[in-house]
């Protein structure tokens, strides 16, 4: 079912700055913005009331706060690389844009302390250091890996390594960290830290490897996956993925609002891009 | 505002003449959350089958110029999850509903009709012949005169006298106007027009088609022209079956747009992927619109732009 708390709200773009290869947007929403839990993501209208563009973009959603002024602040990373997100990151401050939020499944906060290790990839680790945040305020110890191609895209900023014990970079091209993906630092880390829980944002094959490393090594593996959607509100029915139920029955089901957080074990990764045999429906 | 913005398709009133497009709205659980169904003049259901459907491997969907290609592939609870849950809930809204049904054989559209026969609450029955997301282009019903025809044959049959039967037509057919004659001469007492139109994007990086299936159904701003087209020459030909026109509706004036080639009734589809409120918009611009242009019946507009007058 579709968030109960999303809104469609007229959001005054607060500011924009450059963050290496990204944007880091700060919004005006209001009381919606203590509604946003770390996992949920945004849908934006983009390219102006004439656009070509018809459907909205969805952005996970970096952080969001109360102000003690009363002001809520929903804040971005946004990676211009499609037309919609050029035109969102080439927007200034006081620009007015259409927000859906918040949307989606959140990442589940453990009641007991455990040790927690976040994955992200790319600009993936948007959501992970809110949720940094949150598991430290529960008492967890949280690692955290980052990778990317190269170092401009390691998306870390020096407020979100405050809330970490310790941060792991990986780079392809290895300009920065530990050269290779982190897929190839997870196992290490896992049994160093005795990590219970793993959280993970990115790329679809990195989530894919992570849930085989999670699988091997017994840990829960919560990620957050990314499908094109077209409407982000689970009536269009684009952003499926074969993802097995509670009850054991695979069923082609909508990342907008059964994700975008799911259990990595229960996702069909290897045949994530087709209709399994035995699916619901098939 | 005081014009009389109700409808009547096939004798059934609506209060308004927005619906929403079938498959663009699920069945409205999603859309209650920004408005209440009631606001509607009805919610046109997203098209359902006989078993449970998967639907098909994504990628699903790839964004065009002013519009979007989909290859949902039908995907369902089948008919009795929907007349357990779906339909129970949305009487209790309050909402005016028309389901829309599809098959893969006339068989099927006689099994369907059958099982809603007797199903209360139902304002009307869209007959989906035209989904262009299955295998073979010989199940595309609506691109054959004598298919379109079995079809809503079967579905005529099957449904009894009370609840009106629309037929959902395809544009990508040499000449509509037909097959709606044709569908028409089989018991529909109205036409949807239009469904979707194949389409394909190739991917200039991977050089592949861009969907799993390679095809899919384009809708959006980009098809409103052949929407427009479609419902005047229908119009022209058969001036007095209700028309529920749709077509890349995404305002006031886009929708004012379809009233004037000819429809009694507006869906909206592919704008609520852009704007959940996007019926609610386009109702109070359409109401606004026919107002302005001084017109205190919107029965009245429907199919102005047929006259002989010069502009």
């Amino acid at each position: 079912m579709i968030n109960s708390k999303a809104a469609s709200i007229k959001a005054e773009l607060i500011s924009n700055k450059k963050a290496g290869s990204y944007n880091h947007m700060v919004f005006s929403v209001g009381e919606l913005a203590a509604h946003c839990k770390p996992g949920n993501f945004v849908a934006i209208k983009v390219g102006g009331p004439t656009s070509a563009m018809v459907l909205r973009r969805a952005f996970a959603i970096y952080r969001a706060s109360m102000r003690s002024d009363g002001m809520g602040l929903l804040e971005l990373v946004v990676a211009p690389y499609g037309n919609g997100s050029k035109w969102l990151a080439s927007q200034e401050a006081g620009s007015v844009i259409d927000v859906i939020a918040p949307l989606g499944t959140s990442f589940g906060i453990p009641v007991e302390p455990v040790n927690a290790l976040l994955v992200g990839g790319g600009y993936g680790s948007a959501p992970l250091f809110a949720l940094a945040e949150t598991l430290k305020q529960r008492g967890c110890r949280v690692d955290m890996v980052l990778g990317a191609s190269t170092a401009a895209k390691i998306y870390a900023p020096l407020e979100g390594k405050r809330s970490v014990n310790s941060l792991t970079i990986t780079t392809d091209d290895g300009s920065a960290g530990t050269m290779g993906r982190v897929s190839d630092v997870l196992s290490q880390l896992i049994q160093e830290n005795e990590v219970d829980v793993i959280y993970s944002c990115g790329p679809m094959a990195m989530l894919q490897a992570i849930t085989e490393i999670s699988t091997a090594h017994d840990v829960v593996h919560q990620c957050s996956v990314e499908e094109s959607m077209a409407c982000g509100i689970g009536v269009c029915m684009t952003c499926v993925l074969p993802v097995q139920g509670d009850d054991g029955v695979v069923r082609m089901t909508r990342t907008c609002v059964e994700g975008p957080v799911m259990d990595g074990n229960k996702v069909l990764w290897s045949t994530s891009r087709e209709i399994p045999d035995g699916v619901w429906g098939k | 505002m005081s014009i009389n913005f109700s409808t009547s398709i096939a004798g059934r009133f609506f209060p308004t003449p927005i619906f929403t497009a079938s498959g663009c709205a699920g069945s409205g659980k999603e859309l209650s959350q920004f408005f209440p169904l009631t606001s509607l003049g009805a919610i046109v259901t997203k098209s359902i089958m006989i078993k449970p459907r998967s639907g098909r491997a994504t990628p699903r969907m790839a964004e065009t110029p002013s519009g979007m290609l989909n290859s949902i592939g039908l995907q369902g609870p089948g008919i009795d999850l929907f007349l357990e849950n779906d339909i129970p809930w949305l009487r209790d809204q309050g909402a005016r509903i028309i389901v829309s049904i599809a098959g893969e054989s006339v068989e099927d559209y006689a099994v369907l009709a059958r099982r809603l026969r007797n199903v209360p609450g139902i304002s009307a029955l869209e007959v989906n012949i035209s989904c262009p997301n299955v295998e073979n282009r010989g199940q595309v019903f609506a691109c054959d005169p004598t298919t379109a025809s079995d079809a809503i044959s079967a579905v005529r049959r099957n449904i009894g006298g009370e609840l009106p039967i629309i037929a959902k037509l395809s544009p990508d057919v040499t000449d509509i106007v037909s097959i709606a004659k044709s569908v028409v001469d089989a018991g529909a007492d109205g036409l949807a027009l239009i469904n979707t139109l194949l389409g394909m994007v190739i991917d200039t990086n991977s050089m592949l088609p861009k969907l799993s299936q390679k095809t899919g159904g384009l809708s959006g701003p980009a098809v409103r022209p052949v929407a427009v087209r479609a419902i005047y020459q229908v119009r022209a030909a058969l001036p007095e079956v209700p028309i529920v026109g749709m077509g890349g509706v995404s305002s006031g004036r886009d929708a004012f747009e379809l009233v004037l080639a000819g429809a009694n009734a507006v869906s909206i589809g592919t704008a609520t992927f852009g704007d959940p409120l996007a019926a609610m918009s386009i109702t109070r611009e359409l109401e606004e619109i026919v107002e302005a242009r001084g017109f205190s019946n919107f029965s009245d507009a429907v199919g102005y732009a047929h006259r002989t007058e010069q502009a």
